[in-house]
């Protein structure tokens, strides 16, 4: 079992007054599996791939990812489950504007301490980005940053790999270019994956799909 | 001509002259002489200064008329004022000297000041060759051997905006005021030796932005010294001397006081030079028509009553905006009377506020 | 409309109190240390003016001798009696106890009204004035200085600090006198008088100096604290326009949602102009406050610096005048609309449907610091032509400004050429990305770190100058007093006793004989010496002829201090007019720091054939150093002599330097205020752009680098930062050093200094600037290392 999470629970403060966003979620996740998470705007999708990867902590329930619960994990402990085992893929791309393509795509594999060049070489080409790997983030379009996002991800290697909207700031075609794209390396290098999107159509493209409606799953 | 007492106080006042003991001025002579009754005046000596007197002066007023008929006024004072009664020597000299001139006409009114130690030569009186100066301004004797000195002077003042120069003729004798001289102030006894020349006549020049002329007249000349001029109470003085067109002169005050009757004095000088003096209550003078001057209310229009002449007579500012504009300021200006007799003269006021 | 428009853009600030805080509290120190400045020189000012007031000698033409010398007593009275309006005046110095003071003599019948000084018609006290042994009218500070002087002293606010106002006969006795140094001529004199020329030839009319001695040779140090002033002031822009930049740009979305509203693009720009004025005015006050506090607490360093270097008295205590304040308010205004203005500028000209770029606004592109570099490689340029060829104390300023400028505009373009080679030695990506992500924050930082480089220059130069100062002025000292005692006399008779006394008791007794002189318009105080081995081994000659002293022992030579060699221009074998009918050659010149005026030494005998009336009151006395404080107490005891006319070699040197000390107090307090501003500035930019940053931080968190990490590599950056521009501030500090000690001091104090370094200093000055840069960058790395992950997940995320 790679990923299990047992009755999580998640609420916000807000200015109305405690906000429950997640109202006990259950779910796992075998090494390999893909997996479609779909809802409405404000369903709490984005708030549970957040507790997934590390990056927040639920009120309650468990977390469990390769046996481990990272809802009892200090910062650093948080940090290195990120570092190590997780990928992660935004909409916003979120690539450091102070470093080059190549530097990109190398980070996390340099700080996971699993730099393959010979992987990282096939993966660029696979990418397509060969030709832009001395360029800065900001110079590239945003299906060539949103490339560099994933192979910087794809790079390290990681057990999960997650992913908020991908294709949120690209036009469809590219869109989906990008989702099959990613699709393929993700087997290649066998991990479980978690797509958050509210397309049903690209949902479609996943072996398995869960859909969030007011915090529950159905 | 007791209207020159206040002057030097308030130079004094304003030197800060109270702090070093000169507040109880009025009552107090601290070691200067006191001007005694029966003292016999001598002649030339006294047209001389009495340094161990606390204050003194030199005081000519006169009333001409210019070629073109119009009336001027024209006057020169030099006051002495002794800061202790010790001599002290050059430039440490006791002595402290100050000076007014100043010339009216009926619409304009010129003075000027000056100041000077003694001990130096700048300023001083010597009375015998008759001399009294202060920097370049001069009244000098002029007078024929064996005559009075004072029979006789040349007179001469400048301002930044006059100068005149005139040669005066006595045609009378002096005069002495009061009891052979001994002039009384108060009824509680302050009192000063005090005597006149009044029978100038007059012939000269006065230079004025306006140009030069020529003119001619009467003058009067004061002389007066004392240590302890005034009550306490006494807040000011009206004085008047008056030339009338018959020859007879006269002369009066009124010293007001805070907490009495004004305290009035006179002098009725005959044309062959016969005094007569009256003590306080004779002669009335009562003040009528108030002009603003200076920022101030002063009367430039008296009612004089002489019962004993059968005097009535309303006195006149020639230009009622005769203001001094000198450390001490004061009215001092030319004036014509009218009514029993007619003439002019010269009135002084002080202590408005 | 407008009400609604303008709250909407001033709920930004309500939005960002930290930064309206740091925007009023930037242009608030910028203005006060400016206005602190302005208080100070506006005080010492009117302090100077009133001096030149004294006795109207800002208005008032004088008569003195043709020849310079006395005027006898009876002249005055004579020319009075002549009808002339004078007034006569003695003046001389005098020492009392250890403080000497100026006595100025007067006569207050003749005085012309105007120039009196306590005021005929103010109810002054003239009668105890002019008493016997009369009242001496001094300001409050100089009667406390001088303590129980047995004088009948009455304190007044009218009289300068250290002049004691005196009756005539008072000053004579005093100085003992007979005459007059001159006299004033009233206004209005009246007409008719007989022309001065006919009968008073011998004596000539000199015009008034309506700026007077003091406020020229003090101009130099006025300039000074206003060129730091200026400095410390565009140190503050930098924050202010950094900050106002950024809210400008933060409010484009409010701006451009107002105009698809409806609003004209003239309402809101003049709606933003009202903004600034607010500001401005705020900030304005605050820092008039700040000004008067900085003055206060400074002020009476100023005032025993202008004592110590000028001789200038200036009252330690501050008034409020209105033209500081209003200054002070008047350069709020322009500073902020300074800054504001390139920001308006943008907004009056918005496309309506330009994207706000906040990111991009800080990140000025790499060709930007190219362009910086090159501007800054220009002014450097201009610095070196201005050193080569410039003349005068303005271009010595120019010189610093443009260096400084030029060094500063450099900053970014070296930081980032530095960075960039740094990043090659990086074998970890962590290590990759803090190189690449430090060259990243140059041009958003650059306008702090500058700030930062121009303090810590500014530092390390004024530093430099003041410590080769200190060092070069101690060993002079040594050289220049050497011998064991100085003794000055009371009078004639008093020191032929004197000498008799000491005749037997010391190894030898030199006379020391002064008269000030005229040289070319300018005053110049001239000195007749002995012949004696304690001139020909010590005294600290920069320049001679081989036979220099030969050549003033025999009364055929003359030497001059640097200050009349370099302002008279004269050269070694120039001839020098002392007299009308006495020229000497110059054949040596020698140092003589810490004297505002010209000077010169020739043979004692010699002066004495020329100004045989000059008293003969003071003496070196050369004794075994050991015996020096007997025979200091035996003239005390055995011969009367008063403690005060007694120097002692040991007390001499101390407080010189004390006083050398003192005034230096200033320059380091106004250093040091310049460096607070730039940590200030340096705070400011990481607050404003501290969200930003959670931007660039974002992504590395998020692939597994802990929070506290994070703030640790930021604190480690903006160190690395300060000590990279340390590296850079260095060289040009000691550039500055030079200007600072070869250009500007020539030309403001007549001399030239030699260079030394002090590294210790330094490194100092290294452990303050990352001390500065930590204390900047704490705040921002705690608030990171305590950052909510939700704050964080705000950048991947709209939504939740």
């Amino acid at each position: 079992m790679l990923l299990a999470l047992r009755d999580v629970r998640k609420s916000f403060n807000t200015e109305g007054g405690p906000l429950e966003v997640l109202k006990g979620v259950s779910f796992e996740l075998d090494a390999g599996q893909h997996l479609a998470l779909t809802g409405e705007s404000g369903s709490g999708k984005s708030t549970l791939l957040h507790l997934i990867a590390g990056l927040d902590m639920p009120d309650s329930g468990e977390v469990k990812l390769a046996g481990a619960d990272i809802a009892r994990m200090d910062d650093p402990q948080l940090a290195a489950v990120r570092r190590g085992k997780i990928g992660l893929v935004f909409q916003q791309f979120n690539l450091i504007p102070s470093m080059t393509v190549a530097q990109n795509l190398s980070f996390h594999a340099r700080l996971a301490g699993r730099l393959d060049s010979e992987w990282n070489a096939r993966l660029t080409e696979r990418l397509g980005l060969t030709e832009c790997l001395g360029r800065y983030p900001e110079q590239l379009s945003g299906g060539q940053q949103q490339r560099v996002a994933i192979g910087r991800t794809l790079a390290a290697r990681p057990g999960l790999i997650l992913a908020d909207e991908p294709t949120g700031n690209l036009d469809e075609d590219t869109g989906d270019v990008v989702i099959e794209l990613m699709l393929e390396l993700v087997s290649d290098v066998n991990a479980g994956f978690i797509l958050v999107t509210h397309s049903t159509r690209l949902a479609g493209f996943l072996q398995r799909r869960l859909h969030l409606t007011h915090g529950r799953l159905q | 001509m007791n209207a020159k007492l206040l002057a030097l106080p308030l130079v004094l006042l304003t030197y800060g002259a109270l702090a070093q003991g000169f507040a109880g001025l009025g009552t107090d002579a601290e070691g200067f002489s006191v001007p005694e009754a029966g003292r016999e005046l001598s002649f030339p000596r006294d047209h001389g200064p009495h340094p161990d007197f606390r204050i003194e002066w030199w005081y000519l007023t006169a009333n001409l008329k210019g070629e073109n008929g119009a009336d001027y006024g024209l006057q020169w004072t030099l006051f002495r004022s002794a800061l202790r009664p010790e001599a002290g020597e050059g430039w440490s000299a006791s002595q402290t000297w100050m000076a007014h001139a100043a010339v009216t006409t009926d619409n304009s009114h010129f003075s000027t000041e000056r100041f000077a130690r003694g001990g130096i030569g700048q300023a001083g009186v010597r009375a015998e060759p008759f001399s009294a100066w202060i920097d370049d301004w001069r009244m000098t004797s002029r007078a024929a051997p064996g005559e009075d000195p004072l029979a006789a002077l040349e007179v001469f003042a400048r301002g930044p905006d006059f100068t005149y120069d005139i040669a005066l003729t006595a045609s009378g004798p002096l005069v002495l005021h009061g009891e052979n001289g001994f002039s009384v102030k108060s009824a509680s006894g302050q009192a000063s030796h005090y005597y006149s020349q009044p029978f100038y006549s007059v012939r000269g020049t006065i230079d004025l932005p306006t140009g030069r002329l020529q003119v001619s007249g009467q003058a009067w000349l004061d002389r007066e010294w004392s240590s302890q001029p005034l009550d306490p109470d006494q807040t000011g003085w009206d004085w008047l001397s008056l030339h009338f067109d018959d020859g007879a002169k006269l002369m009066g005050f009124r010293l007001r006081s805070r907490s009495a009757e004004a305290f009035t004095s006179a002098t009725w000088i005959g044309p062959n030079g016969k005094t007569t003096s009256y003590g306080d209550g004779a002669l009335k003078m009562t003040p009528g028509r108030l002009q603003k001057v200076a920022g101030r209310e002063v009367p430039v229009e008296w009612r004089l009553q002489l019962a004993e002449h059968d005097l009535d007579i309303t006195v006149e500012a020639i230009n009622p905006n005769s203001w001094m504009h000198t450390l001490v300021p004061y009215w001092e200006g030319p004036v014509t009377a009218q009514g029993s007799r007619n003439g002019r003269g010269y009135l002084e006021m002080t202590g408005y506020e | 409309m407008i009400a609604a428009g303008f709250a909407a853009l001033l709920s930004h600030w309500r939005y960002r109190p930290l930064q309206l805080a740091i925007l009023i509290c930037g242009l608030a120190l910028a203005t006060g240390l400016w206005t602190g400045v302005q208080a100070i020189n506006s005080e010492a000012r009117s302090s100077y003016s009133r001096a030149a007031s004294v006795l109207g000698q800002d208005t008032l033409q004088q008569l003195q001798s043709e020849s310079g010398g006395p005027i006898a007593a009876e002249r005055f009275v004579a020319l009075r009696r002549a009808g002339w309006l004078v007034s006569p005046v003695v003046e001389g110095t005098l020492r009392l106890g250890r403080t000497r003071v100026r006595v100025m003599g007067i006569d207050v019948f003749t005085l012309p009204r105007g120039a009196a000084p306590l005021g005929l018609s103010g109810g002054g006290d003239v009668a105890g004035f002019v008493a016997v042994d009369g009242l001496i009218l001094v300001h409050p500070e100089t009667a406390a200085a001088l303590g129980d002087s047995g004088l009948n002293l009455r304190t007044s606010l009218q009289v300068a600090p250290g002049t004691l106002m005196a009756d005539i006969p008072t000053a004579w006795s005093l100085l003992k006198r007979h005459d007059f140094d001159y006299m004033l001529l009233a206004p209005d004199q009246p007409a008719g008088l007989a022309p001065l020329s006919e009968i008073a030839p011998d004596l000539r009319r000199v015009q008034p100096d309506p700026q007077g001695d003091i406020a020229r040779l003090t101009d130099s140090f006025h300039l000074n604290l206003t060129a730091f002033g200026f400095l410390s002031f565009a140190v503050g822009l930098f924050i202010v326009h950094a900050t106002i930049g950024l809210a400008f740009e933060q409010r484009r979305a409010v701006i451009r949602t107002l105009r698809a509203l409806g609003m004209p693009n003239r309402a809101i720009v003049q709606l933003l102009l009202a903004e600034t004025v607010l500001l401005a005015l705020i900030a304005g006050l605050l820092g008039v406050v700040l000004g008067y506090g900085i003055a206060a607490m400074l002020l009476p360093d100023v005032a025993a610096t202008l004592a110590g270097l000028y001789g200038a008295s200036v009252p330690g205590s501050l008034t409020l005048r209105p033209d500081w304040i209003l200054t002070g308010l008047a350069i709020a205004f322009a500073g902020a609309f300074l800054a504001v203005g390139q920001g308006l500028w943008r907004i009056a000209r918005l496309p309506l449907l330009a994207p706000a770029q906040p990111r991009a606004w800080a990140m000025a592109s790499r060709r930007n610091v190219g362009w910086t570099a090159l501007s800054g490689a220009v002014l450097l340029l201009a610095a070196l032509v201005l050193a080569w060829f410039g003349r005068g104390l303005a271009s010595g300023f120019l010189t610093l400004g443009a260096l400084l400028l030029g060094a500063g505009l450099l900053l970014p373009g070296f930081l980032t050429l530095v960075l960039g080679l740094g990043a090659r030695t990086s074998r970890s990506a962590m290590a990759e990305w803090v190189w690449a992500d430090m060259r990243q924050q140059v041009p958003g930082l650059s306008l702090a770190l500058i700030a930062l480089m121009i303090a810590l220059a500014a530092n390390v130069g004024v530093s430099t100058m003041v410590a080769s100062f200190r060092y070069t002025f101690t060993g002079w000292l040594d050289q220049r007093l050497a011998s064991e005692l100085y003794v000055s006399a009371g009078d004639e008779a008093e020191a032929e006793a004197l000498r008799a006394f000491l005749a037997e008791r010391a190894d030898a007794v030199l006379p020391i004989r002064t008269i000030e002189i005229e040289i070319g318009g300018t005053p110049v105080f001239l000195y007749g010496i002995a012949d004696h081995a304690t001139y020909r081994d010590h005294w600290p000659l920069l320049e001679s002829t081989g036979d220099v002293w030969d050549r003033v022992a025999a009364g055929n030579g003359a030497l001059i201090n640097e200050q009349l060699f370099r302002r008279g221009g004269f050269r070694l074998g120039n001839r020098v007019r002392i007299a009308p009918d006495w020229t000497e050659e110059v054949v040596g010149i020698y140092s003589d720091y810490g004297n505002p005026t010209g000077q010169m030494i020739v043979n004692h005998d010699r002066f004495m054939d020329y100004f045989p009336d000059v008293p003969k009151l003071r003496h070196a006395v050369r004794v075994p150093p050991e015996d020096a404080d007997m025979l200091a107490d035996a003239l005390v005891r055995e011969f009367g002599l008063s403690p005060g006319n007694i120097l002692n070699q040991a007390d001499l040197k101390r407080f010189s330097l004390r006083v050398f000390d003192r005034t230096f107090v200033v320059t380091g307090a106004l250093n040091t205020l310049t460096l607070g501003i730039a940590t200030f500035a340096i705070l400011a930019n990481l607050l404003t752009l501290s969200s930003m940053r959670l931007m660039q931080l974002a992504p590395v968190w998020a692939v597994g680098t802990t929070r506290a990490r994070l703030a640790q590599l930021e604190l480690l950056r903006t160190l690395g930062l300060a000590v990279l521009t340390w590296l850079l501030a260095l060289p040009v500090g000691l550039l500055l050093a030079w200007v600072l000690l070869a250009v500007v001091n020539v030309e403001a104090f007549g001399w030239r200094l030699p260079m030394h370094l002090f590294p210790v200093d330094w490194f100092r000055l290294l452990v303050l600037a990352v001390l500065a840069a930590g204390i900047a960058a704490a705040i921002p790395a705690w608030r990171l290392a305590r950052a909510q992950p939700a704050n964080f997940l705000k950048v991947f995320v709209h939504e939740r």
